[in-house]
């Protein structure tokens, strides 16, 4: 058999993963998790918070919600059903940052933690920065011609 | 001139054999026969390297008391495991006064260990030979893939990386004998995907069965079990069919050591079993023993290895695979 056969053969054979299953329960627990950010902004909001600052809360609370279901444990166990509805919104990041950092640990806080932090969060990082630059320097030039 | 099959000239016993698992395993199908386990994954250490290091240790230390031997009693200790520079063996059997020698092939390690103890037993220079691999589902995954907390889905193809450790000590006077030895050649069919391992090695396993069974003139009927390790359920599927397609009929007495370790449907392991540790304690605590109580009387084993790196998968290349096979006689 050649190669190129080969791998018709075992991509056509394999299991996929179950689409439908995956993205139902991404866009309810996404919808979910959403909610909840913006349950916390009303409660700032309520609190006498200014709007800017009641967003910021909102997303820190979830990043730090995400960070300690990480570190007791619970949130692959959450992410093997949630999938992309827990991934996308600001807990994945959070998720990417501390399960490394935990994981690190045992190589010391200076190799170990710092220099491998960002292994995983470390492309959309780089890559965000970088398209948002790109952005900004073209409505810059395109804010000169008016 | 290549030989295709070795006839050993003086075969081996496998005098005893030593199992070592996690938790997970502890709860499949095969717990209640295992030597020994731990409900703590890092069985007493603090990282998971040296939990790695430590089941050898124990697996050694527990096959060798079996076999009433002490460090001088044993010639040479051939061992492997899954992580860079085989670091779990290294340090997991620093405390033996034995002569040590550090092997490399992924999930097939444990058959090209008792392949080459046997091959030096053979020699007549080495009397009793020790062979011990391991796997770590912690620190395999840390190396190969994701960090443990990190939240992803698996693919239905994906293996589950086994944690344990099986130690076998070879020479005179055990009831089952290692007759035949077949080292595996490298196969490459261009399979990239890491979640899909067993399809990565089941070519090489082909390579293996078809050129065994045209050397040695033997048909699968001959043997009462033919047991991979570990192919998990594509790797299976795919050696099933695409041996039938050739004319070589393993349906009836095959099984693999990936599926024989977890129960599919409650353990949450997609395609079953993986690591050098997988066929290591699968065979030391099932097919050996239904062999030495006449169960069985004449065993392939064939250990697959899927040989890549994480550098290499980064570098888009494809993962070759090799199979290494011994014959287990009573």
């Amino acid at each position: 058999m050649k190669k190129e056969d080969y791998k018709d053969y075992v991509e056509k054979r394999a299991k996929k993963s179950p689409l439908l299953k995956n993205v139902t329960f991404a866009f309810v627990i996404g919808g979910l998790v959403c909610m909840l950010g913006q349950l916390f902004m009303d409660l700032y909001l309520y609190l006498q918070i200014d709007k800017q600052t009641a967003s910021t809360l909102a997303s820190i609370s979830i990043i730090f919600i995400a960070i300690l279901l990480t570190g007791l444990g619970v949130f692959d166990n959450i992410a093997k059903f949630a999938g992309a509805g827990v991934s996308v919104p600001i807990s994945g990041f959070a998720n990417s940052i501390s399960s490394q950092a935990i994981d690190s640990k045992s190589e010391g806080y200076i190799l170990g933690v710092g220099a491998k932090i960002f292994t995983i969060a470390g492309p959309v990082i780089l890559y965000g920065i970088l398209s948002g630059t790109i952005y900004g320097v073209i409505y810059y030039i395109a804010g000169l011609w008016g | 001139m290549q030989k295709e099959i070795i006839k050993l000239k003086r075969a081996p016993s496998i005098i005893s054999s030593y199992s070592v698992v996690g938790k997970k395993e502890n709860d499949g199908p095969l717990g209640d026969y295992f030597d020994e386990y731990s409900d703590d994954n890092k069985f007493g250490m603090d990282t998971w390297e040296k939990a790695e290091g430590e089941m050898q240790k124990r697996a050694v230390m527990g096959a060798m008391k079996k076999a009433n031997l002490s460090d001088t009693g044993v010639d040479v200790l051939l061992s492997g495991d899954l992580l860079n520079q085989c670091v779990g063996s290294n340090y997991g059997l620093l405390d033996f006064n034995i002569p040590y020698v550090g092997l490399y092939g992924a999930c097939s390690t444990c058959a090209e260990g008792l392949a080459l103890a046997s091959c030096l037993y053979s020699g007549g220079d080495f009397d009793v030979c020790g062979t011990v691999t391991s796997s770590h589902f912690c620190s395999s995954e840390r190396q190969f893939r994701f960090p443990l907390e990190y939240g992803g889905q698996r693919t239905p193809t994906a293996q589950w990386t086994v944690t344990g450790s099986g130690a076998y000590i070879l020479g005179e006077g055990g009831k089952v004998k290692i007759t035949e030895v077949m080292l595996g050649k490298t196969v490459d069919m261009g399979i990239t995907d890491i979640n899909n391992m067993g399809a990565a090695m089941a070519p090489a396993c082909i390579d293996t069965i078809k050129r065994y069974f045209k050397a040695s003139e033997l048909s699968p009927s001959d043997f009462d079990l033919i047991a991979t390790g570990d192919l998990g359920y594509e790797g299976s599927e795919i050696l099933i069919d695409l041996l039938f397609k050739d004319g070589i009929d393993i349906r009836k007495n095959h099984n693999d050591c990936g599926l024989m370790i977890f129960d599919r449907k409650t353990q949450d392991v997609h395609a079953g079993g993986s690591g050098c540790g997988c066929s290591s304690v699968v065979l030391s605590c099932d097919i050996l023993k239904k062999l030495e109580g006449g169960v069985y009387k004449n065993v392939l084993f064939i250990g697959t290895g899927a040989l890549m790196s994480p550098m290499t998968l980064f570098q888009g290349m494809s993962i070759p695979g090799v199979a290494h096979l011994i014959r287990l006689e009573r």
